[in-house]
């Protein structure tokens, strides 16, 4: 006969493999993208998520070993909720600004990346 | 809604400090909510020339409605991110989007932005200074003028809805 305990234990194990399986695909994805605003995308989802798994994880744990509901971690998410987003919107806004080189494959031309392809048609883009 | 008094300019602002403050605490006791009734008071009045005008959220109860939208979503968005990433063959169709704004107000802009990046293969990254166009960044889309659908229909029309505007 299993216990609610173990029923517990099994679905706390499975967020714990959870989460660290999608915070490794986040970091698979950024060694294997081309460019950086495709990078970008790892770490801004998966990697939230992970977070996320780990820390629901903790907090089911804690609410059954320790006293009371734990309501900390949930505090953990909603900050990083907040701040993914908005550090990964200044990375590729920085990209931008740098001008950095994307995919070949990528489509869509953009006013702030256009100068770049100008200077490279002249020849006189720096090295 | 709570109307703003000269004492509490942002009382939405107050409620959550007081919230998050018992919730870092992890209790009720009479001390801990004084005091987090204290900061929750002095620390809008301290920063209220930092904030730009807020507006007022009309219907609480769609925003709701929008946040949990929005958890399905993070999680769907992590099973396609994850499936591309893992795909051997990486057929990956990357593309820049101009989307044209249809919000004028700043802060239902961050809220949009924020949620484009948390959700499936998007990362907003740039704001043009007239405020009229967001550039995003798909990881994989063959259908450009559907994905700007997507997002008009599912996250910016909800959005104008629940702020009024």
């Amino acid at each position: 006969m299993i216990g609610f305990y173990n029923l517990m234990e099994g679905v706390i194990a499975c967020l714990l493999i959870a989460g660290g399986a999608f915070a490794f695909i986040g970091s698979l994805g950024l060694t294997h993208l081309r460019d950086i605003y495709m990078r970008l995308h790892g770490p801004t989802k998966t990697t939230t998520l992970g977070v996320g798994c780990v820390l629901l994880a903790s907090m089911l744990y804690f609410s059954l070993v320790g006293k009371g509901p734990s309501f900390q971690e949930m505090l953990i998410t909603v900050f990083l909720f907040i701040t993914a987003p908005v550090s990964a919107h200044l990375l590729a806004k920085s990209a931008l600004h740098q001008k950095l080189p994307r995919d070949p494959r990528t489509r869509g031309e953009i006013e702030e990346l256009a100068e770049d392809e100008e200077h490279e048609a002249n020849g006189d883009r720096l090295p | 809604m709570i109307p703003a008094q000269p004492w509490l300019p942002m009382p939405l602002l107050s409620i959550l400090l007081l919230a998050v403050w018992l919730m870092l605490q992890q209790s009720l006791a009479l001390g801990q909510v004084l005091l987090g009734g204290f900061l929750a008071i002095v620390i809008p009045l301290l920063t209220r020339r930092f904030w730009e005008h807020q507006p007022t959220i009309k219907r609480p109860w769609l925003l709701v409605r929008y946040i949990l939208r929005l958890l399905g979503d993070i999680i769907v968005a992590n099973l396609e991110v994850s499936k591309l990433i893992l795909d051997p063959r990486g057929r990956m169709q990357p593309a820049f989007i101009e989307y044209p704004l249809e919000l004028e107000e700043l802060f239902p802009i961050t809220i949009l932005a924020s949620t484009i990046t948390l959700t499936p293969g998007t990362v907003s990254a740039n704001l043009r200074q007239d405020r009229r166009t967001l550039l995003i960044h798909v990881l994989d889309t063959d259908d450009i003028p559907a994905t700007i659908d997507t997002i008009r229909e599912r996250y910016e029309r909800p959005l104008k809805e629940i702020f009024g505007c």
